[in-house]
C-alpha cells in the first residue's frame, strides 16, 4: 500500500515514513520476512510518470569507437612538417595509427627510415615499393633492399583541428 | 595431455622503449631500475656482452663506455600499457590465462588444436603480437607450469626453435636429451641455495632431478621441492590462477635521488610513499591493520655513519584512508628518525591486509565518517585517474620533492600523455 501511494505521488522519488516502522514490526508474524521487507521498503521508490523515451535510449556516439578498430593494436602519433598536405595532413595534426593492418597500395603510412617515424603513401609500382610524399617539392622515395626500412603501422585517421 | 603455454615477452622493457625509438634497434641497450641504480633490462647486444642482470650502473660506466651501451630510465607507465595490450590480445587464444607478471603470462591451450597443431597456433599467437603491438615472444608449451616454463627457456636459448618449443611434441627420449643439457637452476622454483644443495646431493642437470626419487627430495628439501619433480614428470600439481589473490601485503619503499638529512624531507617522503601504497590498497578494495615504516642510511658509504631503524605502527581500526595512513605513518617516523644522517632510502608497508567487505564492526564504529572517507578517496583516486597520477595529493608530500628519485633518461609516454606523442616526419 505505501509502495502504491509513492508510486502514484507525483514527487519524483519518496522514502517511507518512519512512524509506519514500529507499527508493522509489532503484528508482522515472520520477524525475518518482515526485516528483509523493511530493508527494501526502506530503498527509495522511484515514482512519477516513465519518460516516453524510456524504450528509445541508445548509447551516445563515441568517437573512440568511430576511429579505433583494433584497440589493443592502435596508437596516436603526432605530425611535424607539411609534405602530406596534399592529402590533407598538416603540421601538428593527430594521426590514428592501426598496426594490425595489412599494408595495401595506396595507404597513407608510418614508415620508419634511419631510425625516425616518418608519414607517407606507400605504393606498390612495377620498379618497386615507393613512398610518396603529397607535395610538390618533396620527390619519390623508392625503397631500395639495402636500406634500412619498415613499415611501423597503417594510419587510418588524420585528426585536424579546424 | 594439457597444454599449458607460457608466453614471455622477449626483453620487456629495452622492446617497449625500441618500439617508439626504432634507432635504438641493433644498438646495446639497458634499462634502468628506479633512481638508475642496476641493471632490470638488457638487450641481447647487452646479454652478450656478459652483463649480468641486477648489476650496478655505477660499476658498468666504463664498459657502457667503450661499448657505447645506451643506458634508460625505466618508464613503468608505458610498460604497464604495452603490457596490458600484449596480455589482452593474447587472452583471445585461450579460455584460461593467468597474467603472472607484466611480461609472461600462462593459458591453457588443451583442446586448442583442433585445426592446427599446436606449434603452428603458438606461431600464429607470435606473429600476432609483433605486428599489433611489436613485442618478440617466446613461448613454450608442456603439460605442467613448471614444463611450460622450461620449454620457454630452451624457446628462447637455441635459435632453432624459432620462438616456441612444444614439449608435448617431442618424444620422451628427446627430452631427456634436451633436459641433460639443461642446468638444475633454470628449473622455476629452484633458488641458488637449493641449486648448491642439490649439487652436493650430486644432481646438477634437469634431468637428474626429473629422475631423483621423491621420497629423499622431499625429506631433504620439503614438499615445495617434491611437487616441482612431479612437474617436471608432466604431473601439473599447479593450477592456473585466473585471478590474482589480493595482496597480503603492500610495499613502497624507494632510494632517495640524493641524500636526505632533515626530518622535513624525511616527512615528505614518507608521506608520498604512504599515499601511493593507500593508492594500491584500495585499488583492491582493501583495508590495512597496520603500518610499518623504515629508514636506513647508504650501506654502500661504509665511511658515513650508519643508521637503520623500522617500527610497525597498529591502527585503531583497519582502514584505506591516506590521511590516517599518513598519520600513523608519520608518527612512527618520528619515533626512529635519528638526526645526523644522510639517509638514503624510505619506505612503508601496509600489514593485516583485509578486504573491504570483511570490515569488522566494533563498538566504536564512527559510520558518518566512514562514509565521507571512502566517498573523499573515491574522489581522490578518480581525479588522479582522470587527470594524472599526482594531480592532487597530500600538501605533505611537498611540491618541491627535493628528494625525489632521479629517472635522467625516461622516455616519453607515448601511450598516456597527449603532448608526449610520438613524432611522425612529413619533412622529407
Amino acid at each position: 500500500m505505501i509502495a502504491m501511494q509513492a508510486a502514484f505521488h507525483p514527487c519524483a522519488v519518496r522514502q517511507v515514513p518512519r512512524a509506519t516502522r514500529g507499527l508493522l514490526s509489532l503484528t508482522h508474524p515472520n520477524k525475518e520476512l518482515f526485516y528483509r521487507q523493511r530493508a527494501l521498503l526502506r530503498r527509495a521508490v522511484p515514482a512519477g510518470f516513465p519518460s516516453p523515451a524510456d524504450d528509445y535510449v541508445e548509447q551516445r556516439l563515441s568517437l573512440d569507437e568511430h576511429l579505433i578498430q583494433h584497440r589493443e593494436s592502435t596508437f596516436f602519433m603526432r605530425v611535424s612538417g607539411d609534405s602530406m598536405r596534399g592529402l590533407g595532413i598538416f603540421d601538428g595534426d593527430l594521426l590514428v595509427v592501426d598496426r594490425a593492418i595489412t599494408v595495401t597500395h595506396g595507404c597513407v603510412v608510418i614508415a620508419v627510415l634511419d631510425g625516425e617515424f616518418t608519414v607517407k603513401q606507400m605504393l606498390h609500382t612495377p620498379d618497386g615499393q615507393v613512398l610518396r610524399a603529397a607535395h610538390p617539392a618533396y620527390p619519390d622515395l623508392h625503397i631500395k633492399p639495402e636500406r634500412d626500412f619498415s613499415i611501423w603501422g597503417v594510419v587510418r585517421w588524420n585528426i585536424h583541428k579546424v | 595431455m594439457r597444454s599449458i603455454a607460457l608466453v614471455d615477452c622477449n626483453n620487456f622493457y629495452v622492446s617497449c622503449e625500441r618500439l617508439f625509438q626504432p634507432r635504438l634497434e641493433g644498438k646495446p641497450i639497458v634499462v634502468l631500475s628506479n633512481n638508475d641504480g642496476c641493471v632490470v633490462s638488457r638487450s641481447q647486444e647487452v646479454k652478450d656482452l656478459g652483463i649480468s642482470m641486477a648489476a650496478p650502473w655505477f660499476q658498468l660506466k666504463d664498459i657502457a663506455k667503450r661499448h657505447g651501451i645506451i643506458a634508460l630510465s625505466s618508464n613503468y607507465t608505458l610498460y604497464a600499457d604495452i603490457s596490458n595490450r600484449v596480455m589482452r590480445l593474447l587472452s583471445q587464444y585461450s579460455p584460461n590465462q593467468e597474467v603472472y607478471s607484466i611480461d609472461e603470462c600462462f593459458l591453457d591451450l588443451t583442446g586448442m588444436d583442433g585445426t592446427s597443431d599446436l606449434t603452428s597456433y603458438a606461431q600464429a599467437m607470435r606473429s600476432t603480437i609483433r605486428q599489433c603491438v611489436g613485442i618478440p615472444v617466446c613461448i613454450g608449451i608442456a603439460p605442467s607450469k613448471t614444463l611450460a616454463k622450461l620449454a620457454n627457456h630452451v624457446a628462447k636459448k637455441q635459435k632453432q626453435y624459432h620462438g616456441v618449443c612444444d614439449f608435448n611434441a617431442m618424444t620422451a627420449r628427446m627430452l631427456d636429451n634436451l633436459f641433460a643439457k639443461i642446468e638444475v637452476g633454470e628449473v622455476w622454483g629452484v633458488g641458488r641455495r637449493s641449486t648448491e644443495s642439490l649439487r652436493q646431493m650430486g644432481i646438477t642437470t634437469v634431468l637428474e632431478l626429473k629422475y631423483s626419487p621423491a621420497k629423499r627430495v622431499r625429506t631433504e628439501f620439503g614438499v615445495v621441492m617434491e611437487r616441482i619433480v612431479a612437474e617436471l614428470n608432466g604431473d601439473a600439481c599447479l593450477k592456473l590462477d585466473d585471478v590474482t589473490p589480493p595482496r597480503q601485503q603492500i610495499i613502497c619503499s624507494r632510494s632517495f635521488g640524493i641524500p636526505v638529512s632533515s626530518l622535513a624531507d624525511m616527512k615528505e617522503a614518507v608521506t608520498a610513499y604512504t599515499s601511493r601504497a593507500a593508492e594500491k590498497l584500495r585499488e583492491q578494495r582493501s583495508l590495512a591493520g597496520g603500518i610499518q615504516v623504515y629508514i636506513r642510511t647508504n650501506p654502500h658509504k661504509d665511511k658515513d655513519h650508519q643508521y637503520q631503524q623500522s617500527i610497525l605502527v597498529p591502527l585503531f581500526e583497519p582502514t584505506n584512508d591516506t590521511r590516517l595512513l599518513c598519520r600513523a605513518a608519520l608518527s612512527g617516523l618520528q619515533q626512529i628518525y635519528r638526526s645526523g644522517y644522510a639517509y638514503q632510502k624510505a619506505g612503508v608497508m601496509l600489514t593485516e591486509i583485509i578486504a573491504v567487505a570483511s570490515r569488522p564492526r566494533t563498538l566504536f564504529d564512527d559510520a558518518a565518517a566512514q562514509q565521507k572517507s571512502t566517498a573523499l578517496m573515491e574522489t581522490l583516486d578518480r581525479i588522479n585517474y582522470r587527470m594524472g597520477c599526482g594531480t592532487m595529493q597530500l600538501l605533505g608530500e611537498g611540491i618541491r620533492k627535493n628528494w625525489a628519485m632521479r629517472r635522467g633518461s625516461m622516455s616519453r609516454h607515448y601511450t598516456t600523455e597527449w603532448n608526449e606523442l610520438a613524432i611522425a616526419y612529413s619533412k622529407t
